[in-house]
């Protein structure tokens, strides 16, 4: 076995410098590396470009390191429910991609997977394939595009051992499995760090080949955006 | 004319036996209230879940389970998680059969545009952009006109592109349009609602034939 495991966050992030290129795994709030976010902002990193499906929410997630300025650049696909964000956007501080979901899962996937680029019908004929190339299949048109390229991925996962082997829970899965050796070093924090040998074979998402680093979270918050529920005296 | 939950009620009826189907936000997720329970529907979120049921009981939510709204949510036997690529992989590949979505405007030749106003915040397009590529049977429900009472089905799209040439039908709180060979064909009216307010109500060139039947809601 190959040992993953690192004792804390700070070993876990050895080697974060400013104006870096970071993948962080997440939707809204679901799934995201807390710890790496916070230990982020502690470092105090600058100029760096985040790819993460949101922007976070303004004093939680990604939101913190917009609240420091932290951040040069952003790519996602949704970015609402931030107005440091807004502000920051339309003065011109932070410069934004906007990419459509299904193809920013695939360019970190691709990259993970060593695929140079791929063709998706996503975004043909709008703003969003504008300058790149196009190519007909079939009588249908794709647009080109090329696979990320990052310094650190950030993930999330529920349950990892010291092999790097990851087990993710619910709709926290997202695009952490997609991020996974998508990046140079990928860095997962779990939210429960299980003896090796505990993890059934069958049942890992993403094996630990793919992780560099691996380290047990703490104080996870797991917020929730849109707390929606029925009263136990409704019916349906 | 129907108000929001009457267009959710009609596009129910289009949500066949068999069908995975992927729901935008607003409107699009009251359709899922409207659907028979005689057939086996599957509803999609493509922040990677299969199978989603209705919201939980207060005090049983779960951080870990929400849908593309980020709402708390449930699951039903037979539901499946799984990873952003993979769901995308679900919408390209043409495995989801019907996406039904919202819009600002829709053209007269299949084009939609629901994501960006220029001059106001953009918020981003998510997922829709890869959802109007790729689904065969795509749904719009919407509002016939804008506030202003201006034409919202047009003859071209006058905000940013969503998608091109992708739309097969609308569903507003005037009319059921389908959308082929470059126009609106008029299929059904809402309740009291005439064919001359549909004509005058629409931008887009119209096709009306023979008698066209009130919508059974």
């Amino acid at each position: 076995m190959i040992h993953k495991k690192v004792n804390n966050v700070q070993e876990a992030l050895k080697g974060v410098k400013s104006a870096m290129t970071f993948m962080l795994g997440g939707f809204g709030l679901c799934g995201i590396p807390e710890n790496a976010i916070a230990e982020l902002v502690k470092l105090d990193v600058r100029d760096v470009t985040c790819i993460s499906n949101n922007a976070g929410i303004d004093d939680f997630g990604l939101g913190l390191l917009l609240q420091k300025k932290q951040i040069k650049k952003m790519i996602s696909s949704y970015v609402g429910e931030n107005e440091e964000f807004e502000r920051q956007m339309l003065s011109g501080e932070l410069e934004v991609e906007l990419t459509p979901q299904g193809t920013l899962a695939e360019k970190c996937r691709a990259a993970q997977a060593g695929f140079p680029a791929f063709y998706t019908p996503a975004g043909y004929g709008t703003e969003v394939a504008e300058g790149k190339e196009t190519r007909e299949f079939e009588g249908k048109m794709y647009v080109l595009e090329p696979a990320y390229k990052a310094d650190f991925a950030f993930v999330k996962a529920w349950k990892g051992d010291a092999a790097g082997n990851l087990v993710f829970k619910g709709t926290a899965r997202n695009f952490n499995p997609n991020m996974c050796g998508a990046a140079t070093i990928t860095v997962a924090e779990v939210e429960e760090l299980v003896p090796v040998g505990d993890l059934d074979p069958n049942n890992i998402h993403i094996p630990g080949v793919f992780v560099q680093r691996i380290f047990q979270g703490k104080n996870y918050e797991k917020r929730i955006e849109q707390r929606t529920v029925i009263q136990k005296s409704e019916s349906c | 004319m129907l108000d929001k939950n009457g267009i959710a009620k009609r596009i129910a009826q289009e949500v066949e036996d068999g069908f995975y189907v992927n729901l935008g936000i607003g409107i699009p997720t009251l359709v899922a209230n409207y659907v028979r329970d005689d057939i086996e529907v599957e509803f999609q979120s493509e922040n990677g879940v299969l199978g989603m049921g209705p919201f939980p009981f207060d005090g049983q939510e779960d951080s870990d389970i929400i849908n593309a709204g980020k709402q708390t949510i449930t699951t039903l036997p037979g539901a499946s998680f799984f990873d952003s690529s993979m769901s995308f992989a679900m919408i390209r590949g043409k495995h989801v059969h019907l996406t039904i979505l919202g819009a600002m405007e829709v053209a007269e030749n299949g084009d939609i545009a629901n994501w960006k106003i220029p001059g106001k915040m953009v918020k981003g397009m998510g997922g829709a952009m890869d959802l109007v590529a790729s689904a065969e049977n795509i749904i719009v429900a919407m509002m016939h006109t804008n506030k202003r009472g201006e034409s919202k089905i047009l003859k071209q799209c006058s905000l940013p592109l969503t998608g091109v040439g992708c739309v097969t039908k609308v569903v507003t709180n005037l009319a059921v349009l389908e959308v082929k060979n470059n126009a609106f064909h008029l299929l059904e009216r809402a309740p009291g609602v005439s064919v001359e307010e549909i004509k005058k109500a629409t931008e887009g060139t119209l096709i009306v034939k023979g008698e066209i039947p009130e919508m059974n809601i």
